[in-house]
């Protein structure tokens, strides 16, 4: 803005994990005085980015510099010293710790600790921004807005000149949210520079000078905020149509298969996950869930699946005669005796789908365990079906003994989407079926998942990529932190009005 | 790539996995340096060339048909107990409480010898013996268990304290049954009549013993491999969200895998009474229960591992008993080469699961499994 | 007649080695560190002492200088205990092996080293009892307070060796250091969450070496008290017993409070050998029950901590746990 050399210049930035690219040559200036948005989809590399600014990975090439003098960030700690500060998605606290505990927390000041002279600090800041923190308030006494206010005095105290904001409003109410943005201006007119990470155009409007893209981990472009507008941003963010070619068979014979009905569930921490979320999938068509990651999908598809407590509303599975039942406060292992056949590839394959230490054939018989009498397992059966998948769904493994951990991830949701299909189910729910998966991997699983529809499965696809939803699904449900933002028919669905339903509650028309 | 790039020194990653005949290697490595090592300090402490120390070692292991049954039976009990610790540690539950499970196992097998010794016969006697000691190891680990399964109590305390509950009541009933009154020990119970010992099968005392701790590591590896009950194991210990995920109950499979371990744990106890020392002492467990739980450990649940690893101890431990005894040292030199030999060991697994990049060299590799 | 006046000085002194060995695994237990070694590292710390004591005798003939005779047995128990602190933060910390393991293995081998160095020098002194007396030594360690008179007063608290009274000022100041100080807020956050701690710029390994090291070396010292002060420079094989599981157990009693610990070993010391001084007429058998109650205690306060009253009794949330930063 004002002055020509930036206050963080990064150049040429790329960062690998293993196979994945998560930054690709980013070049990025960052202003003082400014509020600087960091916008992209999910996975388009901003934590990542800002990761490296504040310590927590370190650039596998490129320069960061700090007004204008070259610099290296090894640790966090060498982050403060030049001023930069990051509140992550993940609150760093000590739970047990008081908020002033917290906040002094690897200070190397003088003197011994004087938490009441620091409570005095923590005051003091309080009143220059307008927050409100107790200092003897114990951090797991606190609502998730008050440990992240505890988050940015902790960097605030540090002296921090810049702060980086991972997503911040992701887990705070409208009203926070204001709260927060009106701190976030005070911080400005004090002269700090603040980035802030984010998915959401309306929050780009509200607080932001300047917007910077990201997409694919590459650097796409920026701009005054005072001069775009949300279709710019939209396009900028989810990129041109890409002509994929996946089949779209058309449904036959749909009919309601799973009816939800009000919905509502709340996580163990009491944060509502799912608000009042009402659809129906059908037999014989795949009904795309589209939303930015951690609006309520998980939550949705583990609670059909009997694996998360409800709070309130309804789930009934609809039986081919017409008569229902009720499959809410019922586990797995329920669901399956009353002979409803449903399937789920969840979005964690090593962690809840699969076991990693154990082989392809051991973990076939997940499913399959209890069958045949006695107390042996028949691992013939499973077996067959491992060699049955391999061969059929190419799976390029040593063979069924090797630990699955050691395939790739595309093998490894080979497996999984073949045991989860071997079942015959009714009803199939993926959560991310095609994240990390090669071009050719993710067809096979489009493949397999109209195969299914063809068979008459009511298919439930949670996907992330808004080109593969437009192609794939019949129907669309759009969430949006947690409610239902409408549902569209998949032919006709414009890629960008279901980008704005996503951002924003009922962005765009509903057609059911 | 920037100059002022610094990495570490040395920079530490996970490995995903090695083919197990290099993980054995590595194993096999880590025991021939522990025995170099030990070699070093059994001569600096009698002035031995090392050569003749092990001389001596295996002289004192495998020198007489006798001492080779000595060894048989020691070796069965800490397979015994090692075996009891598989299910718990495959499900990772620490079950530090192998020594009161044993003990308590001794507990209940001496007191149906005292109490129905001379009441009813022999063979239904150790029947019952039997029966008695495996329910009561099982319940003594059902206990930590439960609230393990139903408040997530913390397991390697509440065990580890179990033990000496079971210590305090042997020791209470010793004074009970002593005989002669005062000497402070049960002395051999029912020695006139053997009632409730094993039987020697033919002149092999220890034979019948060896068997059926062989009997009970092939049933355990049945067991673990190939049951159902094995299979949930192996699912909620690798993870608990995979087993609700595919509908296990996780806190009824940890309730009924430390009832399978107590209860072998039991049976070792009463193995030790019945078939090998008819008495009963607070001691008889001998830390085993714990050195159990290193076997197991170290031999990461294969039980032809447990095998070799608890013959291996014994071994030692004869032979170093041995070694004391010919040259004044005292027992206790095997505990200190245990010692030795098991941080040598417990060391090399971090070889197997991480891996040391140098600085410089292979960074490139980092990210290539 | 429960004679209070006899009761209380052999609870303390039952208590101080619990004392010791309680404060020592609470500093490691702090960074995250469950130290099941503790038992071991106590054998080691007193005969450790009973050797540099046993030497310093030997060499030094009749006259016995009273410095030296502190000097030297201190010395070796706090290089001994060192060294198994180092061992244990070695193979835990840096080489990330399961702490239960390493630390059965250090218990197992501690013992060992105690017993085997015990019988050697027992053997050495060519004696007819199965245990070695350091008396001189013991004179040393055993004096009480210069200012202790005769009445009931001087007895119950001015009557122990300097020991008794340096584990509770360690306590004492344990517990300042680890409430009020900003090396006990960092050590804490250490043992609570690595990762916060990590991002906040704490050197992990140095906290986990430092405090697994240092508890470690209080916890021998309570090898060291128990030989020198409450045997009487007497050291006989196995005699030290399962006072380390006891001082163990004393860290959950206490809630991971090194104060608290200060009365509870006491306490515990008191239940300890209540059975002593509960009349029980001729029926030593139920003695032997009493001695179950500091286990049962412990077990009765694991559930209920358990439970989760209030997170602040709660053990360290990670603790057991090794740190991988890459873990992500």
């Amino acid at each position: 803005m004002g002055s020509n050399t930036p206050a963080v210049s990064m150049r040429n930035i790329t960062k690998t994990f293993g196979t994945i690219v998560a930054n690709d040559d980013v070049s990025l200036d960052i202003y003082k005085g400014e509020i600087l948005s960091l916008l992209g989809e999910n996975g388009s590399g901003k934590t990542t980015l800002m990761n490296m600014l504040s310590g927590i990975y370190f650039p596998d090439s490129g320069q960061i510099s700090i007004n204008g003098q070259p610099v290296t960030i090894a640790s966090p700690r060498e982050a403060f010293d030049h001023g930069i500060g990051m509140i992550h998605q993940h609150f760093k606290l000590v739970d047990v710790f008081t908020a002033a505990e917290n906040i002094v927390l690897g200070l190397k000041e003088e003197g011994r600790l004087d938490l009441t002279r620091a409570g005095e600090r923590i005051r003091k800041i309080c009143d220059t921004y307008g927050f409100d923190v107790d200092p003897k308030q114990k951090i797991y006494n606190m609502s998730v807005s008050q440990k992240q206010t505890v988050e940015i005095v902790k960097v605030l105290y540090r002296g921090a000149d810049i702060l980086i904001l991972d997503e911040p409003t992701a887990v705070l109410t409208p009203q926070e949210t204001d709260k927060l943005f009106a701190v976030l201006r005070n911080m400005k007119k004090d002269g700090k520079t603040v980035v802030i990470i984010t998915h959401k155009l309306h929050e780009v409007e509200a607080i932001s000078d300047r917007v910077v893209v990201l997409r694919k981990g590459r650097y796409i472009g920026e701009m005054k905020t005072s001069e775009t507008n949300a279709q710019e941003m939209t396009n900028m963010m989810v990129g041109r149509e890409v002509a994929l070619n996946i089949d779209r068979p058309a449904p036959v014979d749909p009919r309601p298969r799973i009816r939800v009905e009000n919905l509502t569930v709340r996580s163990s921490d009491n944060v509502l996950k799912l608000d009042d979320v009402t659809f129906t999938a059908k037999a014989g068509e795949i009904l795309g869930i589209a939303g930015i990651s951690g609006c309520g999908q998980k939550e949705l598809l583990e609670a059909i699946a009997g694996l998360q407590p409800v709070q309130s509303g309804s789930i009934r599975y609809i039986n081919d005669d017409g008569t229902e039942e009720n499959l809410v406060g019922k586990d797995p292992l329920k669901i399956a005796d009353m002979g409803v056949s449903l399937s789920f590839v969840p979005e964690d394959r090593l962690g809840m789908g699969l076991v990693g230490s154990m082989d392809l054939t051991d973990n076939m018989m997940l499913r399959s365990f209890r069958s045949g009498k006695g107390i042996f397992t028949d691992r013939k059966t499973p077996r067959k079906l491992a060699e049955k998948v391999v061969e059929e769904l190419e799976v390029n493994t040593p063979g069924v003994s090797t630990p699955v951990r050691r395939l790739s991830g595309g093998n490894v949701q080979k497996v999984l989407v073949g045991r989860e299909i071997a079942a015959s189910p009714t009803v199939l729910l993926s959560a991310y079926a095609v994240r990390g998966l090669d071009i050719n991997s993710s067809y096979t699983i489009y493949e397999l998942l109209n195969q299914q529809k063809k068979e008459g499965v009511a298919v439930v696809y949670v996907g992330e990529d808004l080109d593969v939803l437009l192609e794939l699904c019949d129907r669309i449900l759009v969430l949006c932190s947690g409610r239902v933002s409408g549902i569209v028919d998949g032919a006709s669905a414009d890629k960008n009005q279901v980008g704005m339903m996503m951002t924003r509650l009922g962005g765009g028309a509903s057609d059911e | 790539m920037s100059k002022a790039n610094r990495e570490p020194l040395l920079h530490i990653t996970k490995r995903k996995a090695m083919p197990w005949q290099q993980s054995w290697l590595i194993r096999l490595i880590s025991i021939v340096a522990a025995l170099i090592v030990c070699a070093v300090i059994t001569t600096a402490a009698t002035g031995l060339d090392p050569m003749s120390v092990y001389g001596t070692m295996l002289e004192g292991a495998f020198g007489t048909e006798r001492k080779i049954w000595v060894l048989g039976k020691e070796t069965a009990v800490l397979l015994c107990i090692a075996v009891a610790m598989a299910p718990a540690f495959r499900m990772k539950f620490w079950n530090l409480g192998g020594e009161g499970q044993v003990l308590i196992g001794t507990l209940i097998s001496a007191a149906c010898m005292i109490y129905l010794g001379d009441k009813i016969p022999s063979g239904l006697l150790i029947l019952l013996m039997v029966v008695a000691s495996v329910v009561v190891g099982a319940i003594w680990a059902g206990i930590p268990a439960f609230f393990k399964a139903k408040w997530n109590t913390n397991e390697t305390l509440f065990t580890l304290m179990m033990n000496y509950v079971a210590i305090q009541l042997v020791a209470y009933y010793i004074i009970i049954w002593e005989s002669p009154k005062g000497s402070g020990k049960v002395g051999i119970i029912n020695q006139s009549t053997n009632a409730g010992w094993l039987p020697s099968l033919g002149s092999y005392q220890y034979l019948l013993n060896i068997l059926i701790v062989a009997l009970v590591t092939i049933l355990m590896f049945v067991y673990l491999k190939y049951s159902k009950h094995g299979y949930e194991i192996s699912v909620v210990g690798e993870s608990q969200r995979t087993a609700r995920y595919v509908g296990i109950k996780v806190d009824r499979v940890i309730i009924r895998t430390l009832l399978v371990s107590g209860g072998i744990c039991g049976l070792c106890g009463f193995l030790m009474v019945a078939g090998t020392d008819h008495t009963i002492t607070t001691t008889l467990a001998g830390g085993r229960g714990f050195l159990g739980v290193l076997v197991a450990w170290l031999a990461q649940f294969n039980p032809l591992a447990m095998v070799l690893v608890s013959l291996l101890l014994c071994v030692l431990s004869r032979g170093a008993g041995e070694i004391s005894t010919i040259y004044g040292l005292n027992q206790s030199f095997g505990d200190i080469l245990t010692g030795i030999i098991l941080f040598f060991i417990i060391g090399s697994e971090f070889f197997i699961n991480y891996k040391i990049h140098l600085r410089g060299g292979a960074r490139k590799k980092g990210g290539s499994n | 007649m429960f004679d209070i006046v006899s009761f209380i000085p052999r609870a303390i002194m039952q208590g101080i080695p619990l004392l010791f060995g309680c404060t020592g695994e609470t500093i490691s237990e702090k960074s995250g560190s469950l130290n099941l070694g503790i038992p071991g590292v106590m054998y080691v710390g007193g005969i450790c002492g009973v050797i540099g004591a046993f030497l310093y005798e030997q060499s030094a003939g009749g006259n016995v200088n009273g410095f030296l005779a502190v000097l030297i047995p201190l010395l070796a128990c706090l290089i001994g205990s060192l060294l198994m602190g180092l061992l244990f933060s070695l193979l835990t910390i840096t080489l990330r092996v399961n702490q239960n393991v390493v630390g059965l293995a250090m218990t197992t081998f501690g013992v060992g080293v105690g017993n085997f160095f015990g019988g050697s020098l027992i053997k050495l002194t060519g004696s007819d009892v199965p245990s070695i007396a350091l008396s001189a030594t013991s004179k040393y360690f055993s004096k009480g307070l210069p200012f202790g008179g005769s009445g009931a007063f001087s007895k119950m608290f001015l009557s122990y060796g300097f020991l008794a009274y340096v584990a509770v000022i360690i306590a004492f100041v344990t517990a300042y250091i680890l409430k009020r100080t900003r090396v006990g807020l960092q050590l804490r956050a250490v043992g609570e969450n690595p990762a916060t701690a990590d991002a906040a710029g704490i050197n992990i390994t140095k906290y986990k070496y430092l405090a697994t090291c240092i508890g470690c070396m209080v916890a021998g010292l309570g090898g060291l008290y128990y030989v020198m002060d409450y045997a009487s420079g007497v050291w006989s094989n196995d005699a030290f017993g399962d006072r380390g599981w006891l001082a163990i157990a004393l860290v959950i009693f206490t809630l991971w409070r090194p104060n608290i610990a200060v009365f509870a070993s006491f306490l515990f010391g008191g239940l300890y050998i209540l059975y002593l001084f509960i009349p029980t007429g001729g029926d030593m058998a139920v003695k032997e029950l009493y001695k179950m109650l500091p286990y049962l205690v412990t077990i009765i306060v694991l559930i209920f901590t358990g439970m989760r009253n209030k997170r602040e009794n709660q053990p360290p949330e990670s603790l057991g746990l090794p740190y991988f930063r890459e873990d992500r």
